[in-house]
């Protein structure tokens, strides 16, 4: 019976570059900025470093192939660097990668680094890509909006809600998250928006309308892990250590089998269960006090407190509109702002959601603290679309 | 005994009307205003004549043991592709055997007819042959032949067995008549004289050739109960019945109203809308026109059979959206380049290795079935997605294509590239298992919800306006045979 990660492994520091359409900078300039923030508050040495993981979503652009762009980025000692690439939730699977290299003995001090450059493609959204030769046989090449409009038609049939109720809670979800972004100095989007506003947008994927979708920025993030015992020795009192990794990745069951009818997040409910045995937790909405989960679109917010099992299913239009997620609600998710207005840069967002839980736990995060620190900070961080995607759940807190 | 054994069709859903067509271009040629009325078939940007085959061949299949086809020819001026056989695109699509006979037919408006001959002459000693005739229609904006023109198909079965119909006999006459032509690296046609192209061609090579088809039948004018010759230009049909002393009420609509003319499909398509009415004893005549005429004289063995899975001529007809809008006509037609923003630009080349490789689940929407646990799902794959059985090297091919299919998710997606936005896609489920998520064509927003019924159909799922391909795929449509459907 395998062991599992809890407490095993310390976060010695973290960096996040401000999220945004950094139009003067390349990559390179994003993972210094984060990087740069990150050692410092390791308080390490660059050469300390005994390995890396690189995460990038979008290969063809952005830094190319391979981890020779942050080794040279960086100057790393030359150590090893393993790019990886899991959709949106790359930069968790970076964090996922250099944790279990510690925990496996195998180096003492691993780094995580995600970064996206996605503001050179010329137009707004996500690229266009290739998802292999069958896919685009027989695949449709819809928008990432369109893939997870496709959630709310199902959710609502499912649940016999209506249209109109469905968006007034997909907007509360956007308008939180716009009011926390405001109060976020390197979030990508600082303007709080009514619910009128959101629910009138321009439609970009019925029925996801503009303020339905998050941010689509330039960024990096990223975290030194290693021992707690090293991290002790290194001089660290409060420690932020990992409770639960957890990783579910689509089989084909969804979008190929019988069964699923198109309103959750299978993966997600998976993931989830195995993060809350590994942490420990037996009642996360009792346990649970702060979220940062994967809000490409409102509606994903929305659906996956169910598949997170803090909202009872069918139950989580009505936890949105009592404000339970809410910055001042009982469990407050996005408080950063979240993808939605702190943005996403695809291989960064993952490490992005644990940097603030991290920051809130050791009571750092400034105008958006939480006055009680939480004992838990979840992270979740979905890649690919609602019937083929990758779910990974991050659990950390204090040791 | 060999003849007719079973026909369809296919119509585009879209009717241009053509008073859309001169209220645009009426200012620059006011002789169109003689034309503006009724209403066009228009072809989807998604259609083309290799596409309306193969729904026109499904339509004439349906309840049809497809298993013994012979032959697929496919007769069309407007074939997408000069060098990869057409007619072997259809036969992908329907799902038939390898071991099969394909052929393009092509050439002259006359082509349809002259296929059919060839099918019914031959189909005694090979086997059933599946006779196609379908014809995406491109003229120069402003033109009459914009206004004349249609966009449809039709198929008919020859073969052995019971025959509907059966061929009394056939007359050709080739002659180097050029009243127009295109010629292989032009887009549009160019046009004689229509006067000219009536009184020394219509009026003179089909009267011979009718003369030439009862002479050999051994009947005479009166015993032509239904005339089946289109008419390109108005009233031609009528002058041709008179000037060979056919009642004009054997005289068929030739669907200019409704249709328009379809080329080298359209006397195939009369012939399959009277087929869908005709009597037992009855004798069709039908008329081929290009570069020559072909006459088929044939005799109506026994009435057709209802078939509520099949739609025919009227039916299609029936299911109908106007479009008013002549840029889209333009557009849908590659004749006017809207700008279409850089996700347009995506590369849209195929693997022709993994083409190949997937024909069957690509071409001829065959999923796979699991042999032993019964689960169905596409595509194919070595070990199944049966959650509780992953059982390897089990599938068995399982055709999905005429499955009808619910809708489970959907959304109406008006960032992505379409050349119709928004486009509407979501995951669909089909009738005993099996589901896939594909694009939704001919949908209004009131068509599309979950539970809602779909059918299959094959479409154009993109264009590689690089290197000249086009990609066909499948793509669900409302369920056109729901007793409540469009």
């Amino acid at each position: 019976m395998a062991s599992g990660i809890r407490d095993k492994v310390a976060i010695l520091g973290m960096g996040c570059a401000r999220f945004g359409e950094r139009w003067q900078d390349d990559a390179e300039h994003l993972m210094v900025e984060a990087f740069q923030e990150c050692l410092a508050d390791a308080a390490i040495d660059v050469t300390q470093i005994d390995a890396a993981w690189l995460s990038v979503g979008f290969d063809a652009m952005n830094i190319g192939p391979s981890g020779i762009p942050l080794a040279m980025a960086l100057r790393l000692p030359n150590v090893a660097v393993t790019k990886v690439e899991n959709y949106c939730a790359s930069g968790t699977e970076a964090f996922r990668g250099a944790v279990y290299a510690v925990a496996s003995g195998a180096c003492d001090i691993a780094l995580a680094m995600g970064v996206e450059k996605l503001k050179d493609t010329g137009y707004g959204g996500l690229p266009v890509r290739s998802r292999g030769t069958m896919f685009d046989m027989v695949g449709v090449t819809g928008s990432a909006p369109g893939n997870f409009a496709q959630v709310a038609s199902a959710y609502r049939a499912k649940h016999g809600v209506s249209r109109e109720d469905l968006k007034r809670a997909m907007a509360h979800v956007s308008v939180k998250s716009h009011a926390n972004g405001a109060k976020n100095p390197k979030a990508h989007l600082r303007k709080p928006i009514s619910e009128e506003q959101a629910i009138n947008a321009p439609m970009i994927a019925e029925p996801l309308g503009l303020y339905d979708c998050c941010g689509v920025s330039d960024g990096a993030a990223c975290a030194i892990v290693t021992t707690p015992d090293i991290a002790h020795g290194l001089g660290k009192h409060a420690l932020v250590t990992v409770k639960a990794l957890a990783l579910s990745v689509s089989n084909g069951w969804e979008l190929q089998g019988m069964g699923w009818d198109g309103s959750y997040f299978h993966t997600t409910r998976i993931a989830a269960r195995a993060a809350y045995h590994e942490a420990g937790i037996r009642n996360p909405r009792q346990e649970i006090s702060l979220m940062e989960v994967h809000d490409c679109f409102s509606i994903t917010e929305l659906v996956t407190m169910e598949d997170l099992g803090i909202s009872a299913e069918g139950n989580a239009v009505r936890d949105v509109l009592d404000g339970l997620f809410d910055a001042d609600g009982a469990i407050p998710c996005q408080i950063d702002g979240g993808l939605k207005c702190f943005g996403h840069p695809i291989g960064a967002s993952g490490l992005r959601m644990i940097y603030e839980n991290y920051l809130q736990l050791l009571g750092r995060a400034g105008d958006r603290q939480r006055s009680t620190p939480p004992a838990y900070g979840l992270s979740h961080n979905l890649g690919g679309m609602p019937n083929q995607n990758v779910s990974a759940v991050a659990i950390v807190g204090l040791l | 005994m060999s003849g007719i054994v079973a026909f369809g069709a296919y119509v585009p859903r879209l009717r241009l009307q053509r008073q859309a067509v001169f209220a645009a271009t009426g200012w620059f040629n006011p002789a169109l205003k003689t034309l503006a009325k009724g209403e066009r078939a228009m072809a989807r940007w998604d259609e083309d004549a290799v596409t309306m085959a193969a729904e026109a061949a499904r339509d004439c299949l349906a309840g049809v043991d497809r298993g013994d086809i012979t032959k697929v020819m496919l007769a069309s001026t407007s074939l997408p592709f000069a060098d990869r056989q057409n007619a072997g695109i259809v036969k992908e699509a329907l799902n038939l055997a390898d071991a099969v006979g394909t052929m393009d037919v092509t050439g002259s408006q006359r082509a349809g007819a002259s296929a059919l001959i060839d099918a019914l002459q031959g189909s005694a000693t090979s086997g059933p042959v599946l006779c196609v005739a379908s014809e995406r229609r491109r003229a120069r904006p402003g033109s009459e032949a914009e206004m004349i023109n249609g966009d449809a198909a039709a198929a008919i079965l020859v073969g052995p067995g019971e025959p509907l119909a059966r061929l009394v006999a056939s007359y050709s006459i080739a002659v180097d008549f050029i009243d127009h032509f295109r010629s292989a690296d032009k887009d549009f046609d160019y046009a004689w004289e229509s006067r000219w192209a009536r009184e020394e061609g219509y009026l003179k090579h089909a009267p011979a050739a009718v003369r030439g088809v009862l002479e050999r039948a051994e009947l005479t004018p009166a015993d032509v109960d239904r005339f089946i010759m289109p008419a390109p230009m108005r009233g031609v049909h009528e002058a041709v019945a008179k000037a060979c002393g056919i009642a004009s009420e054997a005289v068929a609509d030739p669907l200019e109203a409704t249709l328009g003319d379809c080329g080298a499909a359209q006397p195939l398509l009369m012939l399959a809308r009277a087929l869908a009415v005709a009597k037992p004893k009855e004798r069709l005549l039908v008329i081929g026109f290009g570069q020559g005429c072909d006459a088929l004289l044939l005799e109506v063995a026994r009435t057709a059979p209802a078939t509520p899975d099949k739609l025919g001529v009227d039916g299609w007809l029936s299911r109908r959206k106007a479009e008013t809008n002549y840029i889209k006509h333009l557009f849908f037609s590659g004749l006017i380049d809207l700008e279409r923003g850089m996700r347009a630009e995506a590369d849209q080349k195929t693997a022709l290795t993994a083409l190949y490789r997937n024909r069957k689940a690509v071409l001829g929407l065959v999923g796979g079935r699991c042999s032993k646990t019964g689960v169905v799902q596409f595509p194919r794959s070595e070990i199944s997605v049966a959650q509780n059985d992953r059982a390897v090297g089990t599938q068995e091919d399982y055709p999905l294509a005429d499955r009808r299919a619910r809708i489970v998710t959907h959304t109406a997606d008006n960032l992505t590239y379409t050349p119709e936005p928004p486009d509407y896609y979501g995951m669909i489920e089909f009738d005993g298992g099996g589901r896939m998520v594909t694009e939704f064509a001919d949908v209004e927003a009131a068509d599309v919800d979950v539970g809602k019924p779909m059918r299959m159909m094959f479409r154009i799922k993109a264009f590689d306006e690089r290197r000249g391909f086009r990609k066909y795929f499948w793509k669900a449509v409302p369920d056109y045979l729901a007793p409540s459907g469009q």
